[in-house]
């Protein structure tokens, strides 16, 4: 295989590599590792970062791209590579990938769920609803056999639950021990009465919850369509799970692009003062008196005409869908930097006036110097907190905009374009509620555990600013 | 006063003509006029003479920004990007490249608009600012718990999720209101319910929990406590004081958006199929009609520094204290 | 939350109830109930409505039951045929030399041929301020001041209208008008290589409009009865002359088009008048006809209505159709006076989906079905025909099918040095040909069809769809490239005869041959939506049966029309809508002449064949006939076996409508339908009033959940109060 390096996994990387050194860095100051330590008292907290972490580790999964070689064939030697791009996760889910069905079918059925004319053994025709492909082929008589199938699965899988269970317990429970200096069996007991301050039962609960979800859901996927299958037939479980990564880094990259120009010319525009100030103020007004929607689909058009222009910059569809999404990502960033550019500038205005800056000042040291060393590490705060509040934002975000259709690229699978397709079904007879339901649920929770995550950092770190209304959520025109 | 009212207008001017720029060229990057000229044209049998005289007809066969052809200050002038902003300026929208005039269009269109966004605004205002009272009349208990965790978890719901579902049930199921549609006087309530009932629904849980953190701030303060210590009843610390005083930074906040509220909701009035000025712009972008797309744009823009100016009179309205100048 | 119930929503709630009786849901106003009134949408704004300009099919949805053109066709005979409308016969060509002497239409000396039309007399307009006379008999509204418009917002603030008959000098103004510098015709291009002396009169109107310009007088009204149309002539009130250069025996089917429509020139003066424009008093918004209907209100962000003419002279109901109408119940009303419908209301519907549930509940009359309602609507018999379902059935839900005009197909660009066929080199060329063949067997329509139009279309053979005069039905019709003939139904080739071709144009399993790469093709779409997703995954499956890989480059419409302009896409998705029933129509987008990229014109895929080009000129201008037939056979097989396109498949119609509605049946030509459909609004009130029973037990649960949510606060709040009270 080739492996494939698309422009969003590279920021993806690095924005994991900045969280890196952000830890270190952080776990050097003990001031700092203050604020960090509230956040890991907090139960909703560390259990909405759990749930968040599983996310990002499908996500992560779903950024190793790489294209398979082709196979040797009719003595030709293998050769060249395919111009399919394909992920760590997909090499993972390929079962889920390539059983696909004709076209629709509800969640662990059996049979299609449109009706479909074939001919009988004795020559004559009829209207009936055609057993799958794939879904629950391995039984003989659907009808007879399906209950006990899937109830013996689901034992299968809780069973699998169960067993992998204790071995995450115990890590844990081992690190615990360690950090503490005591035995396992103390700190295990610890845990279980709730007396750490870390709050490793929720940790501990909100994994033991997810795995008795994913081991029937594994076990069940091994035969059937858990969440039933789309209009050509593809598996919507495989769908919500390539979605996350979408949302993730709609989500993340948006807000890493946007940060060194928020930061750099909000710090600039209130240490500075003078025409400085009023460029940036100029610049920022500018730009937030265009309505968003408009501004957005105004740039999206633009990109994608200059993607269509030079099609000979993408080797492949990923990669140009690929950089459809990276410019989406740009684009959310530009109109959404201004919201925080103006609280820093705020909060810059009033560090200007303090002691120690005027000291600074005082000992002749250069401006740059002075926002750098000083400033900065003081409104920090200001921008984690802007960063998590963002990201549930962004999500929601991505979802309008692709209804719209200046969202995504529609090769992309997003929440946003399953939701719209979904939309469709609706109107069908009987209703098609099983991709909407998908989409719905893994949706809310993300965002969901993404908002209480914020919550609790925001709490942690500055419960001056609780009030603040996200910049973003501007961008959910319906509200 | 009244110089600073002059001066912010002033200021709007440099704001609007960067505004006018910007989606200029964002727009003529994406689009040449002979694009929009076969876009308007239609697909059969278009010759490129017909294009030309589209183009002259809607003065679209000048330069961009700069006319090399031309003399002197006729250079800059004589281009589409000045004859076409300068007329915005006196509110002269000119004809959209259908040929419809869209000044008109716009009044049209602009009372639909406020039917759902004016009772969204009321009414949204109305329920969040109760229910955020009710919590913080209740803070520290199970209850407000209970409440914000609602409220959270309303506003993890894609407000898409609001509409599909509403749609879906109310209108399709049980038969309650029309599916889509809308029309004038008393008849548009049978209309508008539904698209105004979800969309405060939808706007709960975010405003609500800012609200409520205004309360609990409010109620921290040192002339509560006081009120509290002659005796007062908590309702009437609440009511008679947090209320009032909370509302500043309340109305403060929302007075930003007023002006807004003309522009109307995409997503709302395009599921609805309401014809306001929301799904005019969704229109426009769609058969990509610069014309109206760029009235638009310089209308919301103008509404914002409005909003802006509005916030800052309100200020002195509400707090004596705060000169402007 | 409760005060928020008895507050808002109660009051909100009795309003609504109180409007509109036993149905909640009804989107009309109440007074509308039991009216003689046909419910349509139109998705589509219509952006032009004068006849110059119109050419969408939405638009003339409202401008065909308006304007009258001379001719029509034949509202149930199929093969289509033309029929007078307002003329008094379908005028037949009179063939002259360069001399202008009379010949025999087969001369080898024939210059020019002339059309005679006569009109009838009697027929009056519609009601309109333009042709309102004050008592001493002058035109009332032609001198207006702007302070006369003040008042003035549409055509109803007018206090008086007038009429006046149809003469053949509106017929001629309107052909004139097809020149006017001020306006763009889609057909002038095509219209002044055959109408005598057009070209030169459009040159003449240009001059004029420069010298008014030049006066400063822009804008103003340009009289074009002032300036002579060398080919066209009014012989007296009810009769006009149209030269035609050479023969062009598809000429008659322009006259039944509203290209060729009446415009009165006190109408054109009247809209002329300054102020008029800026109060968007338009004929391109307004127009005016003789027809059975007139535009009453035009707001095409909500609604259109249509209202019966007083003045219409009432056609009769044709009395002879096909077999089958009798059977159907086509004919019941033949000869009665039409139209049958007073007034006609289309509601703006964006989207299918609520179109699709308001046609469900009965608000609308008729509705086009959308892929995803198929199953639920329809069900396919055994021997292929499709029927409404049982469910549709009981709600009296009637299905009409017919096949389009149409054809779909992917084009291969003959430009492109992988799938063209311009190479230099003849070997080159042959390895090409092969490369297309295979995919054209490789490309499976049949499923295409089954999988997203639900069976809604006829896998195409050829440019030309059913219906139309040179396609051969049988053994003998079938794409002999692409299909065997098997068991009296063609039989796509199995796949590895694709494969071989495949193998001989030097790409064995999809790998070139030489260097041992993987083929790549590139397929340019307009679908680039959310919905397309599932379209494209089908396009990549089709090439990867050939292991060929496809890249599919979505772009918006206009970079993709522009890569089509510059002859720069390689393959690409592409359609063709007819204009007449006659084969030119198709044919004509293969000749070299018709070149996208070097003319600008139709043939899209840049075909060129020296042999093809020489047997069109031929066909071109034939009567239909055995000769004319044989030559379309040959044109086929060179088609077929070059392989330009692959040719797609032709949709297929499949339209809905309720019990209520009688004489639908669908015609590909004419637009001008609404005057021969009858409504039954007694039934469609019932009916309605069936299917839209409100649900109640929601609103109970509502209010029940909410008092319960309300609960645990008011217990806190008394719990507070007690607490207070003791201490």
């Amino acid at each position: 295989m080739m492996p494939v390096l698309l422009w969003t996994d590279l920021l993806v990387f690095l924005l994991i590599a900045c969280g890196i050194g952000a830890g270190a860095y952080v776990s050097r100051r003990e001031y700092l590792l203050a604020s960090w330590r509230r956040v890991g008292e907090s139960r909703a907290g560390m259990a909405s970062l759990t749930l968040l972490l599983a996310f990002v580790a499908v996500g992560l999964l779903d950024s190793l791209h790489y294209r398979p070689r082709l196979e040797a064939a009719n003595g030709q030697p293998a050769g060249g590579y395919g111009s399919e791009v394909r992920s760590a996760l997909d090499a993972l889910l390929l079962p889920l990938k390539t059983r696909t069905e004709k076209t629709y079918s509800a969640p662990l059925a059996t049979h299609l769920y449109a009706k479909e004319t074939v001919e009988l053994a004795d020559g004559s025709q009829a209207r009936v609803f055609p057993r799958l492909k794939h879904g629950g082929a391995h039984l003989e008589d659907a009808e007879a056999e399906w209950s006990r199938d899937v109830v013996l699965r689901i034992l299968r899988g809780l069973a699998l639950a169960v067993l992998a269970g204790p071995t995450f317990a115990a890590l844990a429970v081992l690190a615990a021990a360690r950090r503490w200096g005591m035995n396992w069996q103390a700190a295990w007991r610890r845990i279980r009465r709730g007396e750490s301050r870390f709050a490793w039962d929720a940790v501990l609960l909100t994994l033991a919850a997810l795995l008795l979800l994913v081991g029937p859901a594994i076990s069940l996927a091994g035969g059937y369509h858990v969440f039933g299958t789309d209009k050509v037939g593809q598996d919507v479980l495989y769908l919500t799970l390539k979605s996350i990564r979408t949302g993730l880094v709609i989500g993340t990259i948006t807000t890493l692009a946007m940060l060194p120009f928020a930061v750099a010319l909000g710090i600039a525009a209130g240490y500075l003062g003078g025409w400085v100030d009023d460029l940036i103020q100029y610049l920022y007004t500018t730009l937030n008196s265009i309505p968003g929607v408009l501004l957005i689909a105004a740039s999206v058009l633009m990109v994608q005409v200059l993607i269509d222009t030079h099609p000979a910059w993408f080797a492949t569809a990923a990669q140009r869908a690929d950089a459809r999404l990276l410019a989406l990502c740009l684009i959310l960033g530009v109109t959404s930097w201004t919201g925080l550019c103006r609280l820093l500038r705020a909060e810059t205005l009033k560090l200007r006036e303090l002691e120690y800056v005027q000291a600074a000042q005082a000992f002749g040291a250069s401006a740059a110097r002075i926002m750098g060393r000083h400033v900065l590490p003081n409104v920090m705060h200001i921008v984690l907190i802007a960063v998590v509040m963002d990201f549930s934002g962004l999500v929601l975000a991505e979802a309008v905009l692709s209804y719209i259709g200046i969202g995504v690229d529609p090769s992309t699978i997003s929440f946003g374009t399953m939701i719209n397709t979904a939309r469709l079904e609706l109107a069908r007879e009987p209703v098609v509620w099983w991709s909407l339901l998908a989409a719905f649920v893994f949706m809310f929770v993300l965002v969901l555990a993404a908002n209480l995550f914020s919550d609790t950092v925001r709490d942690a770190f500055d419960p001056r600013v609780a009030g603040r209304r996200s910049a973003s959520s501007a961008q959910e025109p319906a509200a | 006063m009244l110089a600073y009212i002059v001066r912010r207008l002033l200021y709007a001017i440099p704001i609007l003509v960067g505004v006018n720029l910007l989606t200029f060229t964002l727009f003529f990057v994406v689009n040449t006029p002979d694009d929009m000229a076969r876009m308007q044209l239609g697909i059969k049998r278009v010759t490129p003479e017909a294009i030309d005289k589209w183009k002259a007809e809607r003065g679209y066969d000048k330069p961009l920004l700069f006319n090399g052809a031309a003399d002197g200050g006729a250079k800059l002038t004589r281009t589409i990007f000045f004859e076409k902003s300068v007329r915005l300026f006196v509110l002269d929208f000119g004809r959209a490249d259908d040929g419809r005039d869209i000044g008109h269009e716009i009044k049209t269109r602009m009372g639909p608009s406020l039917a759902i966004a004016v009772p969204v605004f009321v009414l949204g205002l109305f329920v969040t600012v109760s229910f955020a009272l009710m919590l913080a009349f209740f803070r520290a208990t199970y209850l407000d718990f209970w409440g914000v965790v609602a409220c959270v978890a309303m506003m993890s719901i894609s407000s898409l999720f609001y509409i599909i579902g509403g749609q879906y049930l109310v209108s399709k199921v049980w038969h309650l209101v029309p599916i889509s549609g809308y029309a004038g006087g008393l008849d548009a309530a049978r209309f508008l319910l539904l698209p105004v009932i979800i969309s405060v629904v939808a706007g709960i849980g975010s405003s609500t929990r800012w609200y409520r953190t205004i309360f609990l701030e409010e109620i921290g303060k040192d002339y509560v406590r006081t009120a509290r210590a002659k005796g007062l009843s908590e309702q009437a610390v609440l009511f008679r004081h947090v209320l009032r005083n909370a509302m500043i930074p309340i109305l403060t906040g929302v007075v930003v958006v007023i002006p807004l509220l003309f522009m109307g909701s995409l997503l709302v009035e395009s599921f609805f199929g309401i014809p306001g000025l929301g799904s005019y712009t969704i229109d426009a972008i769609n058969a990509q009609d610069f014309a109206v797309v760029r009235s638009m744009v310089f209308i919301g823009s103008v509404l914002y520094i409005a909003g802006l100016l509005l916030t800052d009179l309100s200020y002195t309205l509400v707090d004596p204290r705060v000169r402007l100048q | 939350m409760r005060e928020l119930a008895i507050h808002v929503l109660l009051p909100t709630l009795a309003l609504v109830l109180g409007g509109c009786g036993e149905v909640w849901n009804n989107p009309y106003p109440v007074q509308e109930g039991g009216g003689n009134i046909l419910y349509s949408a139109f998705t589509e704004r219509p952006k032009h409505l004068d006849p110059v300009q119109s050419y969408s099919e939405d638009e003339s949805e409202f401008n065909s039951q308006i304007y009258e053109p001379p001719l029509q066709y034949h509202y149930l005979k199929r093969p289509y045929e033309l029929v007078p409308m307002t003329a008094e016969a379908v005028p037949r060509p009179r063939y002259e030399d360069a001399a202008g002497r009379t010949v025999a239409a087969d001369s080898r000396r024939v210059a020019f041929s002339v059309y005679e039309i006569r009109i009838r007399p009697g027929i009056r307009y519609q009601p309109h301020p333009a042709f309102a006379r004050d008592e001493a008999g002058r035109l009332r509204y032609h001198d207006l001041k702007r302070e006369d418009l003040a008042k003035i917002h549409s055509l109803r603030d007018f206090p008086h209208a007038g009429t006046r008959e149809l003469v053949a000098a509106d017929y001629v103004y309107q052909i004139k008008r097809l020149a006017h510098p001020r306006l763009h015709s889609p057909v002038f291009g095509l219209m002044s290589e055959y109408l005598v002396g057009l070209k030169a009169f459009a040159e003449r109107l240009k001059v004029e409009e420069a010298k008014l310009v030049a006066a400063g007088r822009k804008g103003v009204w340009l009289d074009l009865t002032q300036f002579p149309l060398a080919g066209v002539e009014i012989i007296d009130t009810h009769s006009y002359r149209i030269r035609i250069k050479g023969r062009y025996p598809q000429f008659a089917y322009w006259l039944a088009m509203n290209f060729f429509a009446p415009v009165p020139v006190e109408v054109d003066r009247f809209f002329a008048q300054a102020g008029m424009a800026e109060r968007n008093l338009t004929l391109d918004w307004y127009p005016v006809g003789s027809g059975p209907y007139m535009l009453t209100e035009n707001n095409p962000n909500a609604r259109m209505v249509l209202e019966r003419n007083p003045n219409y002279r009432g056609e009769s109901y044709p009395d002879r159709g096909e077999e089958t109408d009798a059977v159907d119940g086509l004919l019941s009303d033949a000869g009665k006076r039409m139209p049958f419908i007073d007034k006609v209301v289309f509601s703006r519907e964006r989207e299918g989906i609520p179109y699709w549930n308001k046609f469900l509940q009965g608000y609308y009359d008729f509705s086009g079905i959308s892929s995803d309602s198929f199953d639920q609507a329809v069900r396919v018999s055994v021997e292929g025909e499709a029927s409404v379902s049982p469910e549709m059935t009981a709600r009296g839900i009637k299905l009409e099918t017919s096949v389009g005009t149409a054809t779909r197909y992917f084009a291969f660009n003959w430009l492109d040095p992988v799938v063209g066929g311009g190479q230099a080199d003849a070997a080159a060329r042959e390895r090409a040909r092969k490369l297309r063949q295979a995919i054209a067997i490789a490309l499976d329509w049949e499923e295409f069809i089954s999988i997203f139009a639900n069976g809604r279309g006829i896998p195409a053979q050829g440019p030309i769809p059913p219906g139309i005069f040179g396609i051969k039905p049988g053994a003998d019709g079938i794409n002999r490239v692409v299909y065997d003939w098997k068991d009296g139904v063609p039989l796509r080739k199995p796949i590895e005869a694709a494969k071989k071709l495949l193998a001989e144009a030097g790409y064995p399993d999809g790998r070139d041959a030489n260097s041992g790469q993987p083929l790549v093709l590139y397929l340019d779409t307009t679908d680039r939506g959310p919905g397309d997703k599932p379209r494209l995954d089908w396009y990549r499956k089709q090439f990867a049966k050939l292991s060929i890989q496809l890249e599919i480059r979505g772009t918006d419409y206009n970079r993709f029309q522009e890569k089509v302009r510059k002859g720069a896409a390689q393959i690409f998705v592409w359609g063709w809508n007819a204009d007449y029933p006659d084969p030119e129509n198709f044919l004509f987008l293969f000749h070299s002449a018709q070149s996208r990229a070097k003319f600008q014109g139709e043939n899209a895929a840049n075909y060129a064949n020296p042999e093809y080009d020489r047997l069109f000129e031929q066909v071109k201008h034939m009567e239909n006939g055995p000769p004319r037939q044989a030559l379309i056979d040959r044109m086929m097989a060179i088609l077929q076996e070059d392989a330009p396109w692959s040719f797609g498949f032709h949709p297929k119609d499949y339209s809905l409508h309720h019990g209520w509605v009688a004489n639908l049946k669908p015609n590909h030509m004419a637009r001008n339908g609404l005057k021969y459909q009858r409504i039954d609004a007694a039934q469609r009130e019932r009916l309605r009033a069936e299917w839209n029973r409100p649900v109640l037990w929601p609103l109970g649960l509502l209010a029940m959940v909410l008092a319960a949510s309300a609960a645990p606060a008011v217990i806190g709040w008394r719990r507070r109060e007690r607490a207070k009270g003791r201490a």
